[in-house]
């Protein structure tokens, strides 16, 4: 895919919505376009958190791996979602496994190219930890609503 | 033959059908003939196990079909439990409908949101089947539905059925699951964004545990919803049906008279009421 496709990808992902064109062209060097069938993993826990993922189309479930009884999944990751922000902090280890549930497309993003590009330009470090901050913010919300087990209470 | 949101006197009503939904849910069908049981959707019944007691259940079925009256009772107490053990043949009786329904004709030329959490698909089962009836009349319409955990999840079958359908969007999460289940984890909010809507001539109507439903208000606020767009239904402990007992008051309201549907924009002030 050609550089200039990827940019308007890369535009049209609700994760860089109304970026500045100027931060985006920086951004698009460090993605590149994947494809992964069902089953596969984008990401295995205690592995290097090399890139993180802005999911096009398709699920990916986010799981806790246990050696007796099976994983466990905390959530899934749909198309307009990202996925992993370990490469954003030492020791850039992923936490978790995340496995395609579906068939998966997905950018994926250079975790050593973006922080390089992201430490030499502040405002493109400052928007794109924003927006990392904004999602990890609504993650959490859901997580703390998950663990409220509000169904047990219904009537 | 009774008029939709007329109250009526106690009838005594057999059961047509029985039929589990989940571990501790059952759906019972009961037989007004030779007269039929129209309602709104959204409305409610006082339903009463003949010894232990009434309840307040929401209506599941078809308003397209006034020939048949359903409710999806969970068991969670003595008159709840002993509703949801009903077989064919048996008879329980009934008091209703009661309360606000769903705006669903005045929704006509919106886009239709319908956000359900656990048992709260069952009150608003009939504002899907309203919908579909009459589809034309809507933009985009979307089906949000959140559950516990996969066995939590109530029609199966019909769900599958309306997944099925070009002209309905229906996205299913889970609270908690094995990596046996191929749908969605994550909280009912979550499928929000997921679907396309225009915030500004959107109708949402929302309804399951007070918590999801805060939530999800608030999001919809977030991708902006206005408020009166947005309806809730606020289920309280009724027991009269019809304003005069006090039980089901929410501040200046009746949830059995003023409700069970109430506009966000009048109910989101009395949901911070904290009680002591």
């Amino acid at each position: 895919m050609s550089v200039e496709s990827l940019e308007k990808v890369l535009q049209s992902h609700p994760f860089f919505a109304d970026l500045d064109p100027g931060l985006l062209e920086t951004l698009v060097g460090c993605a590149s376009n994947l494809v992964f069938k069902a089953g596969e993993f984008l990401a295995r826990e205690g592995n290097p958190a090399d890139r993180f993922f802005l999911v096009r189309e398709g699920r990916v479930a986010v799981e806790i791996f246990r050696a007796v009884g099976g994983p466990l999944t905390v959530e899934t990751v749909g198309g307009g979602e990202v996925l992993g922000w370990s490469w954003l902090f030492p020791p850039y280890k992923w936490h978790f496994d995340a496995r395609a549930v579906t068939g998966v497309r997905a950018l994926a993003f250079d975790a050593a190219c973006l922080r390089r590009k992201l430490d030499a330009d502040k405002a493109v470090g400052y928007e794109v930890v924003r927006r990392f901050a904004s999602v990890a913010v609504q993650r959490l919300e859901s997580t703390q609503l998950q663990l409220v087990d509000m169904y047990v209470e219904s009537r | 033959m009774s008029k939709a949101g007329e109250t009526r006197g106690l009838r005594v009503l057999p059961v047509m059908e029985a039929r589990r939904e989940t571990a501790d849910t059952v759906t019972f069908e009961l037989d007004p003939a030779p007269d039929t049981f129209p309602f709104a959707p959204g409305q409610f019944n006082m339903v009463y196990a003949f010894g232990l007691g009434e309840v307040p259940l929401s209506i599941s079925g078809d308003p397209g079909d006034p020939r048949r009256l359903r409710h999806t009772v969970r068991g969670v107490g003595d008159v709840t439990r002993a509703l949801a053990s009903v077989r064919r043949g048996d008879a329980v009786g009934v008091r209703g409908p009661f309360g606000q329904a769903w705006p669903v004709e005045a929704a006509a030329g919106h886009d239709v949101l319908i956000v359900a959490g656990g048992i709260g698909l069952a009150p608003l089962r009939p504002a899907v089947c309203h919908v579909l009836a009459h589809r034309a009349q809507y933009g985009h319409v979307a089906l949000l539905y959140g559950a516990r955990t996969p066995a939590d999840l109530l029609y199966a079958r019909e769900l599958q059925a309306w997944r099925g359908r070009f002209d309905l969007d229906v996205e299913v999460t889970v609270d908690r699951a094995t990596a046996q289940w191929q749908g969605a984890v994550g909280v009912v909010t979550r499928l929000v964004p997921r679907v396309s809507f225009e915030p500004a001539r959107t109708s949402a109507f929302v309804c399951g545990p007070e918590v999801m439903m805060r939530f999800a208000a608030r999001e919809l606020q977030r991708r902006g919803v206005p408020d009166d767009q947005v309806f809730l239904s606020a289920e309280r402990n009724m027991k009269c049906g019809v304003g005069l007992c006090g039980h089901c008051q929410i501040g200046p309201l009746f949830a059995c008279r003023d409700g069970p549907v109430i506009r966000y924009r009048t109910l989101a002030p009395l949901l911070a009421i904290r009680e002591a």
